[in-house]
Formats: structure tokens, sequence, C-alpha cells
């Protein structure tokens, strides 16, 4: 299969052969790029609590809390695809609008449980199944992409509990990043960092002042004055997990409308 | 000379390494300080040691019930708390494949959950105070990975971040209180003691932590002591929210 040249955007059959789980990949920037990876050509693994309606790719029920589930999901894609190559550590959740003073342990616990450990655990496992991708098959080429969040660059953008979570995120994808290139894993492993992205995690701010007013609100605190929509970060995940990215590693890629990119006026924008 | 007079500065992980030095620069510098560590023994000597400047609480970072009764003990011995160094922690070496889920979650419980009920259980008692300043200890690799510390990194890089959070709530609140994050690089304490004499390739294990840094060798506790004892007093008053580095050049 001929691969496209530079400045040929048509990524049609570019990721044919390869096998891509994403986690949280019913709605929201998940659901966006796993669209777009089926585009390119890769077989998608939906990994979610629950199915979309009218959802890509094969879907598998998935908590990303339990590392049974981890173990199961990796041994049904083994069965069924019988090989990994790209993982998509997308699942997520805001954890509220609670501060220093407001958040209680529980809280705290259940936000690291789905954003630190969820995605602690998919690098593991995907460490676990790309490896195990068979030698007699093209040799893999790992990408493991990791959403963190513009809460992983500088708070001010949701909870202690969200930010703590994104930061530890930021940070241990460097290490899993390092930790490839060492062994001579051919997987490499980065952050992205979106802005305020039209997903229902806003839902709970559109519920209190409508979602176009809302957008417009969010939008306003990006230099670019308005949200991203979710295919906007779905492009910079397909980036990663395509081969055009081969040497970007333990990087953080700031999609945010210039967000974190100059001076803000300090005020929360999620809301919930 | 008195930087710190009569401010009251609780310390977790004040038992030792950089708690236990900078417990020491606080009562020299006027101050109280408030040794609150697991190890009774040796938080009890050390306080006993500095006389009428210190006193000790037990304290495990991980027990908010714990935090509130430290809290409440420093506030009944010397009448109130004006800074938090949040300095208990852990270090561990291992990768993204042999760390555990129960390994993972206990090194963020200690590192990262500890210092925000830290943080949490402080505020009342340092609003009443008339304000103060918190300063988390995270680390080099809260701004680096490392291969071989993986949940350790992603601890301090949710200490780093959650301080910004910190920092952004009390000023939004208008506190009066700041919170800055400190990061240093291999400071030769207890925590890094077993992997000194290690061997690495032809290195001894201190040759290969004092090659990682330009200045060529391992910081001391007091060095950062010194730093944060800045940024306890009102000689910092216009930082909050930020990560000051103190690791002899190393992620120059």
């Amino acid at each position: 299969m001929p691969r496209a040249g530079y400045g040929c955007h048509d990524m049609s059959g570019e990721l044919s052969g390869r096998v891509a789980i994403v986690t949280g990949g019913a709605s929201g920037i998940g659901a966006a790029a796993a669209a777009l990876l089926s585009q390119a050509g890769a077989r998608v693994v939906v990994a979610d609590l629950q199915a979309a309606k009218d959802g890509m790719g094969r879907f598998v029920q998935h908590d990303v809390t339990s590392e049974e589930s981890w173990q199961s999901l990796l041994a049904d894609v083994s069965k069924h695809e019988g090989r990994l190559d790209i993982m998509v550590n997308n699942a997520g959740t805001s954890g509220g609008a609670g501060s220093v003073e407001s958040t209680d342990v529980e809280t705290w616990q259940r936000v690291q449980a789905v954003n630190s450990e969820g995605v602690f655990l998919g690098c593991k496992y995907a460490i676990d199944g790309m490896k195990r991708t068979a030698p007699d098959k093209p040799a893999p080429r790992g990408s493991i992409v990791n959403l963190s969040s513009v809460a992983g660059l500088q708070s001010g953008a949701g909870s202690i509990a969200y930010t703590a979570s994104k930061g530890a995120v930021r940070l241990l994808s460097k290490s899993v990043a390092l930790y490839c290139a060492e062994q001579k894993l051919d997987i490499r492993c980065n952050s992205v960092h979106p802005g305020g992205v039209d997903t229902p995690i806003f839902d709970p701010l559109w519920q209190m002042v409508g979602r176009e007013r809302g957008k417009a609100l969010v939008g306003m605190r990006h230099p670019i004055g308005r949200m991203a929509e979710p295919r906007e970060i779905g492009e910079v995940i397909l980036w990663l997990a395509s081969d055009r990215s081969s040497f970007v590693t333990g990087a953080e890629i700031a999609a945010d409308g210039a967000l974190t990119a100059g001076l803000m006026r300090r005020q929360p924008f999620v809301a919930s | 000379m008195s930087r710190l007079e009569n401010r009251i500065v609780l310390v977790s992980g004040g038992a030792s390494g950089i708690g236990a030095a900078t417990a020491r620069l606080v009562v020299r510098e006027g101050g109280k300080a408030v040794l609150a560590d697991r190890d009774e023994t040796k938080g009890r000597a050390l306080a006993d040691e500095l006389g009428d400047g210190a006193s000790f609480v037990p304290l495990d970072v991980t027990d908010e019930a714990a935090w509130a009764r430290a809290v409440a003990g420093t506030v009944e011995r010397f009448g109130a708390v004006h800074g938090l160094l949040n300095a208990a922690g852990v270090g561990v070496r291992n990768s993204i494949e042999d760390c555990t889920l129960a390994e993972y979650r206990r090194i963020n419980d200690i590192n990262a959950l500890g210092t925000f009920l830290g943080c949490k259980a402080v505020l009342p008692a340092m609003k009443r105070s008339g304000g103060g300043s918190i300063v988390n200890i995270s680390s080099v690799l809260g701004l680096r990975g490392a291969s071989y510390a993986m949940a350790y990194c992603a601890s301090k890089g949710a200490v780093r971040l959650l301080t910004k959070h910190v920092a952004l709530h009390c000023a939004q609140m208008k506190y009066d209180i700041r919170c800055n994050s400190v990061h240093p690089g291999y400071i030769d304490t207890p925590m890094i003691a077993p992997r000194l004499d290690q061997t690495i390739g032809n290195m001894s294990g201190r040759q290969w932590l004092e090659e990682l840094h330009p200045l060529g060798r391992l910081g001391r506790a007091e060095e950062v002591a010194a730093m944060i004892l800045f940024l306890l007093s009102d000689e910092s008053a216009f930082s909050t929210g930020s990560e000051f580095v103190c690791d002899g050049g190393l992620t120059a």
C-alpha cells in the first residue's frame, strides 16, 4: 500500500491493518477519534461503559478503573482482532467543580480512579497487548495517546481532583515514553491537552445556561474565541496514532485555542 | 536573624530529610515548628532537641482525621498556624510494566492525596490566623519523566498541579494564603539512601545520581530548606502558584 506523501491530507487506508482501542469511545472526543481512526483504515475497538446508538467500531463494555475489565478487554481484542497497535486512553471524568475546601476524599479517589489509575492501567495493558502482537505480522509500531487537559498544564480549569489527575497523566505519559524508548519497544506515548471541547462533560453547564450561550461563554475564555469541536481533538489523536508523528514521544501536545499560550483571566470555565 | 518571627509552621514528614532540615531552620529564624510524622521516635527526639520552639504530633498523611488532629494540636500548642510544609512522601522505583495498581495507588495516596489533605485541613485555621503560606514538595520528577519512577512521577505531577489550584482558589477567595511547589533534585536524605550503595554499571548509585546534576553532587536538605524558608516568609509575598526548582541544574 503506497504511503501518503507530504501535503496529502487523505489518510484513507494509512492505518489499514492496525488495531486501535479507544476508551470512552462512545461519546465526545473518543467518538470523534474512533471515527477518524476508522476512516484512516484502522479496526477500532470502542471500550466504554455504555454503547453509543450510532457508534463507530466494535463496542466492548469496559470500565477503565477495573483491572479485571482491562484483562478481559485485552483478551477479547486478542481473540477478535489478533493485535494491538494504537491505544487512546480517553475515558475521563470532570469530578464536578470541587475546590480544595469542598472536595472530599471519596470524590478525590473516584476522579483519580478514572483519570489517573485508568490511564495507568491503559498504558500498562497497552504495552502488554502491543508486545504480544505477533512477530510474524508487521512489526508493531505502537502509539499510546493519553488525554490530559489544559488542567494538566495550568490550573484554573476544573476541580482540584481533576487538575491533580491530569497532572499525573502528563507526567506518567513521559515516564512511559522513556521506558518504552529504553526497552526498545518501538512504542511511543504522548499526552494531549485540549482546552474547552463541546462534549458531554459540559452537559451540567449547558443545563444551567443553555448550550449556545454556554459555548459562547466558554469560547470567550480562549484567545481563538471559541470552543473546539470533538473532531479537532480527534485529528490530533489521529496524527499521534499514525506514523506521521514517528519522532514524537514523551511530548505534551496542547490543542487549546492558545488558552495556555499567554496571559488569561483566572476564572474557571468548567462548571458542573 | 528572625525571618519567621513568631510564625507557626506545621511540617509533615518533619522527622527526617527536608522536613527536619526545614523545622530546624524555622526555629532558628524565630518561628515555631510542629513536626508531624509517622515516626514518633525520631519526631519526638528532634522536637525535644529544638526545645520550646518545636513540638511533635503523630500523622499519617493519608488519614483526614489525623490531619484534623495535627492542625488542632498545632493551634492548641502555639495558638495559630501560618505555614504548612507538605514534605511527607515516598520515593519508589517502578516502571509502567512492573508497577501494580495497588502500588500505584499507595504512592499516589501518600504523595498526592496526602498533600491535598494537608492543604484542605490547614486552610480554616490558617484563615483564622490571618493568612499564611503553603509549600508543597513536588520533585524534578514532577517536571520531567523517568522510566524507573513512573508512579512517583505521576504523584509529583499531581502535586505540581494541585498546588496551582490551591494558589488560585485562595487568591480568588481573597484568603491571603499563598501556595507554591518546590522541585528538588536528588537530595542526600533517607529517601534515597537505599540507592546510594547500589551499583549501576561501573558506578556506585551515588555517583550515578551525582552525575545527573550539572553541579556534580547531590543536594543537601539544608539547601532545599533555605528555599522553603523563603517561600514560608513574607520575602516571597508576590509568589503563588509557582514552581521553585532546586536541582543543581538537573532540569536545565
